[in-house]
């Protein structure tokens, strides 16, 4: 059987040393009436047949279209080498640290991890990772309610449509008050987000660019909040925060993100990274694993997971979070991503990005009948309002190989002619002329 | 070791990509633009690969080591799937497209796989419906949770607690407490759940119980029929927590005898990477009173063959994880079954428990092991009489790094005072079980002859003993 070692021989030795006659011998507690009434499974296969088989599957995927799906998610280059320092077993079949003396390497490695994003995003303290981005903005909202001790999350639209559903989902039994200030146009409102705010406000959760693109700088809303003792939480762009004026320097309190653009594959939506950043005494509130720095008994430097009273096999019901795990994996691949890029490597990128999509913004509008949502200074992705459907234009667009962005109307009821299209550093100029070329001709 | 902050040279570059024309300050006004530039590392690319070797060489992995860390499934993980999890044909799929209709053709394969993988977790569970979402074993637990809740709540049943037994996976009363729970716990009798201690905590407000079976001390819930009928006589519902499930596949399914919610663990039982940490993956169960309330996105198959997603479950308890679950996790699970089939799962669990049983048998006159019968796929052995000479549970997993060993669990169930959990896994060859007992048996002798060489291990290791208390008080989280 595949990857079973034992001979037979050696089976009835260890048989003979428990003095069993069978396998079978070991499951008599299963009592007969609670045998399986089926298991109806295929054969066992060989690794070239299930190599086939899945490489087939592979091929019903086409991924030589050319795409401008961003909506959270984007398609940077990968330089080999991140996927060459993560392919190393001795990273990927351990587990979580709990030996830290035969851990060293993955501990040291969530240590520069949470040093690298705190850097990035100009906090004080990271975790070692969440699962997503989305579950990140969950985990950072109950920080926030946790040490406020009060009910009511105040959320803007602009916060990714799909986050706010996460959100929806997992505060629905725990009595909790979401309020949610609409978008105006596609920016987020951040008057109406200031009249919102009081007492009762636990936390106040905004993200820059917002889900249609729009950059904001939330510094004298965060200013006004702090005032009630709200908790500001800021979902933001990992690599755009290279060069925008980052979470720290607005001022918030917990800034997460999801980190898939920091060299992440898109993977048809996972394993991605979530990241979680927060200032001072938070850190007592933050959820899941982190990592510190120790000595041993020699005085040797050395990396344990550590304030770990927050958590779950410790606190039991307790506990910060029922997270036991982080995407550790997810976290090397990121931090070999940043490492290699640089400081300098990931302001180009960026750039390179901010420039196409600038450059795809003044062609489309060039094109009659298109315009821009608003004239709100934007990212790598922006939202034009099309004279038609937009799910119309993505049908006839992507029979000929193109993807030309995503229809916002499915989450944003009323702006069904609106489109969401990204740039990022791959697409070229020749890719996107292609594509309001298409437009042009599909209108 | 330097890390790589401590390495940097400023000026020196990695991975150069092109040149904008623009600079972001011709582009975005200069209020929205951060100060100065992220204060990362300045690194080679060699600079940065050798970093990461030498990390990469200061930690045990399957590859490298015997990992029995109990309730943890430490077995190997073929090499074929890191293979396929590298197609680019799944990994450079954007996971939004198959929401825009016309796109949905170009996530056919995708889209199988998971609809797929759902219907051999099924076959495997006897379960009628699976999502895949969950992105990791407590993920899955909170899934589970939540759909219990919905279960209640359509019903109209006002049910606010949640039963977790003592010897139930760790992370089980965190995970009901989040989804708005009470958490009531209830003591073990003789290693398994008592069923007079059950009864009294059973009332009407009962929500469900949350079940670990065979339990973290490896042993099979001999009442399990009783429990089923107790539970749902106040219609309260059974989770089935399948951390442990590589003990019983081919052997029992969770849905055949009663279970009404389970999440499983497909980086412990299928075979797929920890990664030090994770990404994992904790799909979710269920049976048919359950399945109305499911997360949305469904997978769901027409009849010419085709595959869409279905939004359209009006007592879903919506949106858990952005997409459809860690994807590439997915794919590998999906291979490894397809690689074992029917008769290789049911073998790796009759072999995971000959293993286990093998090694409690070799140990018995060693160690003192509290329940000492047949057990599952793992047990659970006391230090007791070791720490009377002072060498504690935790002194002899670090002994055992010094024999390149990687530790079992320790200090977990909390309900066996020094204790080691240990899971062998059915990838490990009776040459390296024996060479483990002969080990902890030279450790175990030395602990009586000379305690304090015991107390102090590790020493072969890239650093020694590690001062935790000392990391807790000065929180050191980043340079």
């Amino acid at each position: 059987m595949p990857y079973i070692p034992h001979t037979t021989e050696q089976t009835g030795e260890m048989l003979e040393t428990l003095g069993l006659d069978n396998l079978r011998d070991l499951f008599s507690g299963i009592k007969e009436d609670l045998r399986p009434k089926s298991f109806d499974l295929p054969p066992t296969m060989s690794e070239m047949r299930v190599v086939q088989q899945v490489e087939n599957l592979s091929q019903k995927n086409n991924t030589k279209i050319c795409s401008f799906l961003g909506g959270g998610f984007y398609d940077h280059y990968i330089p080999a080498a991140v996927t060459d320092v993560i392919s190393r077993s001795e990273f990927y079949t351990a587990y979580t640290p709990y030996q830290p003396e035969a851990s060293q390497g993955t501990l040291q490695a969530i240590f520069e991890y949470q040093t690298a994003v705190c850097r990035l995003l100009d906090m004080q303290y990271s975790n070692a990772s969440l699962y997503d981005g989305g579950t990140a903005i969950y985990e950072a909202a109950m920080m926030a309610v946790r040490s406020t001790k009060r009910k009511k999350i105040l959320i803007s639209e602009g916060i990714n449509p799909i986050y706010r559903r996460i959100l929806d989902s997992y505060t629905t039994n725990l009595h909790l008050e979401l309020k949610t200030i609409p978008q105006k146009q596609g920016q987020t409102d951040i008057d109406a987000l200031e009249a919102a705010l009081d007492e009762d406000v636990a936390a106040l959760v905004v993200q820059t660019p917002n889900f249609f693109g729009c950059i904001s700088d939330f510094s004298h809303l965060f200013a006004k909040a702090r005032k009630y003792k709200i908790v500001n939480i800021i979902s933001v762009n990992p690599l755009l925060q290279s060069v925008l004026k980052t979470a720290g320097e607005m001022g918030a309190d917990i800034a997460v993100a999801e980190g898939q653009s920091l060299g992440l594959p898109l993977n048809f939506g996972g394993p991605y990274l979530g990241i979680i950043t927060c200032n001072g005494k938070l850190v007592r509130q933050m959820p899941g694993r982190v990592a510190g720095k120790t000595k041993d008994s020699e005085g040797n430097t050395g990396y344990v997971l550590t304030i770990q009273a927050r958590e779950q096999h410790i606190r039991r019901q307790k506990a910060t979070s029922n997270i036991c795990s982080n995407q550790a994996l997810c976290a090397l691949q990121s931090l070999a991503h940043i490492s290699l890029l640089g400081p300098e490597g990931l302001r180009l990128t960026a750039e390179t990005c901010l420039e196409n999509a600038r450059y795809a913004a003044k062609r489309l509008v060039e094109i009659p009948g298109i315009e821009l949502l608003n004239n709100e200074p934007f990212g790598h992705e922006f939202a034009v309002c099309l004279p038609v459907n937009a799910y119309e234009i993505v049908d006839k667009l992507t029979e000929q190989g193109y993807i030309p962005g995503f229809p916002i109307g499915g989450y944003y009821p009323g702006m069904e002619n609106c489109l969401l299209v990204a740039c990022t550093e791959k697409r070229s100029k020749q890719e996107i002329g292609m594509l309001a070329e298409m437009m042009r001709g599909a209108l | 070791m330097k890390t790589m902050f401590q390495k940097s040279k400023k000026g020196r570059t990695g991975v150069i990509p092109e040149e904008p024309e623009k600079k972001a300050a011709d582009m975005v006004p200069e209020s929205l633009l951060r100060s100065a530039p992220a204060a990362l590392p300045e690194l080679s690319e060699l600079d940065v690969v050798r970093h990461f070797t030498r990390l990469s060489r200061k930690n045990f992995g399957v590859d490298g080591n015997f990992y029995p860390l109990g309730s943890c499934t430490m077995k190997y993980n073929p090499k074929f799937n890191e293979k396929l999890a590298a197609l680019p044909g799944f990994t450079d799929l954007h996971p939004l497209e198959p929401q825009l209709r016309g796109a949905g053709q170009f996530t056919q394969g995708a889209l199988e796989v998971i609809y797929s993988t759902e219907q051999l977790l099924c076959e495997i569970t006897g379960m009628e419906a699976f999502t895949l979402q969950p992105l990791a074993g407590a993920h899955g637990e909170l899934t589970g949770a939540m759909l219990i809740a919905a279960y209640h709540n359509k019903k109209g049943n006002k049910k606010t607690k949640i039963i977790v037994p003592d010897s139930a996976h760790g992370t089980n009363p965190a995970s009901a407490a989040i989804a708005g729970f009470d958490v009531v716990s209830i003591e073990s009798k003789d290693g398994i759940i008592d069923p007079k201690a059950l009864r009294e905590s059973l009332d009407e407000d009962v929500a469900a119980l949350m079940m670990t079976c065979p339990n973290t001390l490896g042993l099979f819930e001999d009442h399990l029929p009783e429990i089923v009928d107790m539970l749902h006589s106040v219609d309260a519902l059974l989770y089935y927590d399948g951390a442990n499930l590589n003990a019983i596949m081919g052997q029992m399914r969770v849905g055949d005898v009663g279970f009404d919610v389970v999440h499983l663990n497909l980086h412990k039982t299928f075979g797929t990477p920890h990664g030090g940490g994770g990404p994992g993956s904790g799909p979710v169960g269920v049976n048919k009173k359950l399945e109305p309330f499911l997360p949305v996105s469904r997978v769901v198959r027409l009849e010419d063959g085709q595959y869409f997603l279905d939004y359209d479950y009006p007592d879903s308890i919506g949106f858990i994880a952005p997409f459809y679950g860690n994807f590439g996790v997915i794919l590998k699970a999906y291979a490894y079954i397809l690689r074992l089939g029917r008769d290789g799962l049911s073998r790796a669990s009759e072999y995971a428990v000959l293993a286990a049983n093998y090694l409690r048998k070799r140990l018995e006159n060693h160690l003192h092991i509290p329940y000492n019968r047949t057990c599952m796929h793992e047990f659970v052995v006391s230090a007791v009489n070791q720490a009377q000479n002072g060498v504690k549970a935790v002194d002899i997993a670090k002994a055992l790094l010094d024999k390149g060993h990687h530790a079992p669990t320790v200090y977990f169930p909390l309900i066996v005072k020094e204790c080691l959990m240990i899971e062998p896994t059915e990838t490990e060859s009776k040459e390296t079980l024996d060479g483990f007992v002969d080990d902890l048996i030279d450790i175990l002798e030395t602990a009586e002859k000379d305690p304090e060489k015991i107390q102090n291990a590790p020493y072969t290791t890239p650093v020694r003993r590690l001062d935790e208390v000392r990391a807790a008080k000065k929180m050191e989280l980043r340079e």
